[in-house]
């Protein structure tokens, strides 16, 4: 069975927002909502501050607390692990919002537009299916079912792969089947250290931060 | 842009979303106090309306929040899970025996049940939110029950004095709820404060609903006692009464609305392992 799974690498990431520009760029997402972001957190008390860049966004949970409390079904969650939202269902209730420890997920309740006035790219992309309800990254689902029928494999073939994994300048993001042993997320989660964010929730997510090598001596101080 | 590690006041749910649980937990509580305490008469006709009104009020309230209101029908397909289905599914069966107990008193223990089970499900709404450790923490369902029959029974002694009505058991379990209010949230408060040490922001946002469960709960429930035990004259003793109750439902809709729209604070962001750079 298939699993589909980000993993962010925090040493490679250097914070340039391209994967931010490039989700923006493919989801035709309107002004202040980022399904894929990267947060600029600064860590630890002088002298010993460190600055991380944390991608983060959907986190597609194996145990979802967004879709356990959606009312109308509209967050499903499908066989190979993505997490979607059908807009057609959803009400935009936004208890999904505030049940996601990740803070993945919008609600746009209006149409709003880079400059004030829609711009003739914005009429192109906009979708009237998106205005009040909820909203969050998608793993690109499109692209990973349009490669899947052409014979593409996800995380290996751009035009199969999410848009913030294609961009990544410095190849921090990867994206592919945990289930596989063979896939790109899994040779990386063999060799390196990782965790996954608020683990202790008991969400499960699918999506994981290398923080150092396997190989590397347990660091104390990168430890919190 | 920068996000940051540190959390912040989530802004999905507003005064919109506090309406519905400040007007669906009073109009429960009041329903099911007023049925248990034996209102008769006019006395019961107005507490009944008055209850049903509230519910009405607090659901109108969600349904001015939800983006797509036309579709608010689909509120009701997942009650497998979702506490917000099965509020919704509890809602017509409250509000249709609450109004049918207007012309037959007999069904109104019926409607009392219901109420029951819709408070329990607002209760476990914010419990099952994740996201929002203020509301997910366990001891929220006690204390948002307590709440509800608190503020139902302050709202029964601001109407029952006027018509001559109310038992002093049901004086002193106005009494007892504020104590189980007062005992729950400090629960709440307590773990809440252990969990939250390294967050102090969200705990001082935590810290401003207090008023409302403590002097909210205190306050009226010294009065309770000083009616209970002073022998005061009925001049004196029917509006305290009826002030009372006035405060022990102000003090439970401040804290819901201080829970809703100040005190919740998300997750924010952690990271257990800071990335070893260089050297390797």
């Amino acid at each position: 069975m298939t699993r589909w799974t980000m993993v962010a690498d925090l040493r490679r990431c250097v914070g340039c927002q391209t994967c931010t520009a490039s989700c923006k760029h493919a989801n035709a997402t309107p002004p202040g909502v980022q399904w894929r972001r990267v947060l600029d957190m600064e860590v630890g008390e002088f002298p010993n501050v460190q600055r991380v860049f944390v991608p983060t966004g959907c986190q597609h949970c194996d145990d979802p607390p967004c879709m356990e409390v959606c009312p109308s079904t509209a967050t499903k969650k499908r066989p190979d692990g993505i997490v979607t939202i059908d807009y057609d269902l959803c009400i935009g209730c936004a208890y999904c919002a505030v049940a996601c420890p990740y803070q993945a997920r919008y609600k746009t309740e209006k149409p709003t537009f880079a400059y004030g006035k829609m711009s003739e790219h914005e009429q192109a992309r906009f979708d009237e299916e998106r205005i009040g309800v909820a909203t969050k990254c998608t793993f690109c689902v499109d692209r990973i079912d349009y490669g899947l029928e052409n014979g593409l494999t996800p995380g290996v073939d751009p035009a199969a792969t999410p848009a913030c994994v294609n961009s990544c300048l410095a190849q921090a993001l990867a994206f592919g089947d945990i289930e596989d042993p063979d896939s790109n997320v899994s040779q990386l989660l063999a060799e390196n250290k990782h965790f996954r964010m608020h683990e202790e929730l008991g969400t499960k997510p699918n999506f994981y931060y290398l923080w150092d090598a396997k190989d590397g001596k347990d660091d104390e101080e990168n430890s919190r | 842009m920068s996000y940051g590690p540190k959390p912040w006041q989530q802004l999905h749910w507003d005064e919109r979303a506090a309406g519905n649980f400040m007007g669906g937990g009073a109009g429960t509580g009041l329903l099911i106090f007023s049925t248990l305490a034996g209102a008769e008469g006019t006395l019961r006709i107005v507490l009944l309306l008055l209850s049903l009104a509230l519910i009405g009020i607090g659901l109108l309230c969600v349904w001015a929040e939800i983006g797509r209101p036309l579709r608010a029908i689909n509120v009701f397909f997942h009650p497998h899970t979702s506490w917000m289905s099965r509020e919704a599914a509890v809602a017509p069966l409250v509000m249709i025996s609450g109004a049918a107990s207007l012309l037959w008193p007999q069904l109104q223990p019926l409607a009392a049940l219901f109420a029951v089970a819709f408070l329990y499900c607002q209760a476990r709404i914010l419990k099952a939110s994740k996201g929002i450790p203020s509301w997910r923490e366990p001891r929220i369902v006690p204390l948002i029950f307590a709440t509800g029959l608190a503020e139902g029974a302050g709202l029964y002694w601001l109407f029952a004095p006027w018509w001559g009505q109310g038992s002093t058991w049901a004086w002193l379990a106005l009494g007892v709820l504020l104590l189980l209010r007062f005992l729950a949230g400090s629960g709440w408060y307590a773990k809440l404060a252990a969990s939250l040490q390294k967050r102090p922001a969200s705990l001082r946002a935590v810290d401003r609903t207090k008023p409302g469960y403590v002097a909210g709960s205190l306050v009226p429930l010294a009065l309770v006692l000083i009616v209970w035990l002073v022998p005061l004259p009925a001049s004196l003793a029917q509006p305290l009464q009826a002030l009372t109750g006035l405060l022990a439902t102000a003090g439970g809709a401040f804290f819901k609305f201080m829970l809703i729209t100040r005190a919740a604070f998300n997750q924010g962001f952690a990271l257990p392992h800071l990335p070893v750079r260089g050297g390797r």
